[in-house]
């Protein structure tokens, strides 16, 4: 282990004067906070993460991407964790660790070896506030990720509308992954509510391009290939002409302008089998 | 000596159900099974049951549409039933609708589609 005279004074500052670095350290902090952390969990975390990096710096010198500091790190990860589901910005968050430097500054300074240490001190908590910024920015990915499957999950929906009848209310455009979501679900249900219709209502989507409708027909093709009928309905005026003009042809797929048509279309449908059956005919 | 597919006979209706996967041989002796069967009981319809295969590629496809265009020469109805979400999406996206198969959930539902057929010969599919 070789360590500099810096680091060595450096250290030895460090332990002396803790208490008074962790105050000075959580004060500056803490000016950034706006009220969304208390001072005393602010206080809290810092003095951890101090004693970690004290206990990394004896152990080790200076090597912040080393196995010594494994503690500081996951320290500092669930840290950035934090701020960045609070809402903290990728420089507040860095700032958290920035802040220590400054509090040293005034304390280096007076002492005769005291450039070089700072040096020492800056390059590590510099590869340390890097570090928090990376952990903040991967949260913030994972929150988004999550954000959006969610949503995929909730724009979805396949209610009942009557017995043998499932409609699928799409809301927004349909792409290849969402198509995939309305298909599962759409057929499950079929399966789970042993239904002969299905209806698709298009309303909520935005706008009907060629890529689009081939989405829909592959719904329609597979829910057939169950045994279903399906009718697509909500098809608005402008839909209507931009599907004419792009010469998309739905075949033999029945379209309705209104859910109301179509859920009328289903049930006599199922009337009419059922009234077979009722004459003892099926 | 391969296995063949047992040909089931309820009232007018053949029903063929399908367990295992299937090799080629075994299509080929089920459509002629198949086709005998139709003429020998003049059946009103042929419902295929699909409930235990997990897979169907393109082949299984092709020769379900085989055996469907075979009983409709042969003047009786073909429906295919049981069929799983995951066959079914897996069959769209490798560009299969099985043009010209009817379709049902269930085997009843199927049997019933038949006899509908046989009612009213004019129905859509």
């Amino acid at each position: 282990m070789t360590q500099g005279e810096g680091s060595a004074e450096l250290l030895d500052l460090m332990e002396s004067r803790r208490d008074e670095f962790v105050q000075g350290w959580v004060r500056s902090v803490s000016g950034t906070l706006r009220g969304r952390l208390s001072a005393a969990e602010v206080a809290q975390e810092l003095g951890e993460i101090y004693n970690a990096l004290l206990g990394a710096l004896k152990q080790g010198g200076l090597a912040g991407r080393g196995d010594h500091f494994s503690e500081v790190r996951s320290l500092l990860i669930e840290l950035s964790r934090n701020r960045a589901r609070q809402g903290f910005t990728p420089t507040e968050t860095a700032l958290c660790v920035f802040s220590l430097k400054q509090v040293l500054e005034e304390a280096l300074v007076a002492s005769p070896d005291g450039a070089r240490s700072y040096l020492q001190l800056a390059r590590l908590l510099d590869d340390l506030g890097l570090f928090t910024v990376e952990e903040h920015a991967k949260t913030r990915e994972e929150i988004i990720s999550s954000q959006a499957e969610q949503l995929l999950e909730l724009s979805t929906p396949v209610v009942k509308l009557w017995d043998g009848i499932l409609g699928v209310p799409l809301v927004g455009t349909l792409d290849s992954a969402r198509t995939q979501v309305v298909m599962e679900k759409l057929l499950q249900g079929l399966l789970d509510s042993n239904s002969t219709h299905a209806i698709i209502d298009i309303t909520g989507v935005p706008a009907v391009d060629t890529q689009v409708a081939q989405h829909l027909l592959k719904t329609v093709v597979a829910a057939r290939m169950m045994g279903a009928q399906c009718i697509i309905s909500g098809i608005r005026p402008q839909i209507a002409q931009t599907i004419v003009a792009l010469g998309i042809e739905f075949g033999d797929i029945a379209t309705k302008a209104t859910l109301a048509a179509a859920l009328h279309d289903a049930l006599a449908e199922i009337d009419e089998a059922s009234s077979l059956r009722k004459e003892g005919l099926l | 000596m391969t296995d063949r597919v047992p040909v089931l006979k309820i009232g007018q209706i053949l029903l063929v159900s399908i367990q295992t996967d299937l090799e080629d041989q075994m299509v080929l002796d089920l459509q002629e099974d198949l086709s005998q069967r139709i003429v020998d009981t003049n059946a009103q319809g042929v419902v295929i049951d699909i409930t235990a295969l997990e897979i169907v590629d393109s082949f299984v496809g092709r020769m379900l549409a085989t055996i469907a265009s075979i009983s409709r020469v042969l003047g009786s109805e073909t429906v295919v039933v049981g069929m799983r979400p995951a066959v079914a999406m897996t069959l769209v996206e490798l560009g299969l609708s099985l043009p010209g198969v009817r379709t049902a959930l269930t085997l009843e539902r199927g049997m019933e589609q038949i006899k509908r057929l046989n009612q009213n010969p004019s129905a859509p599919r």
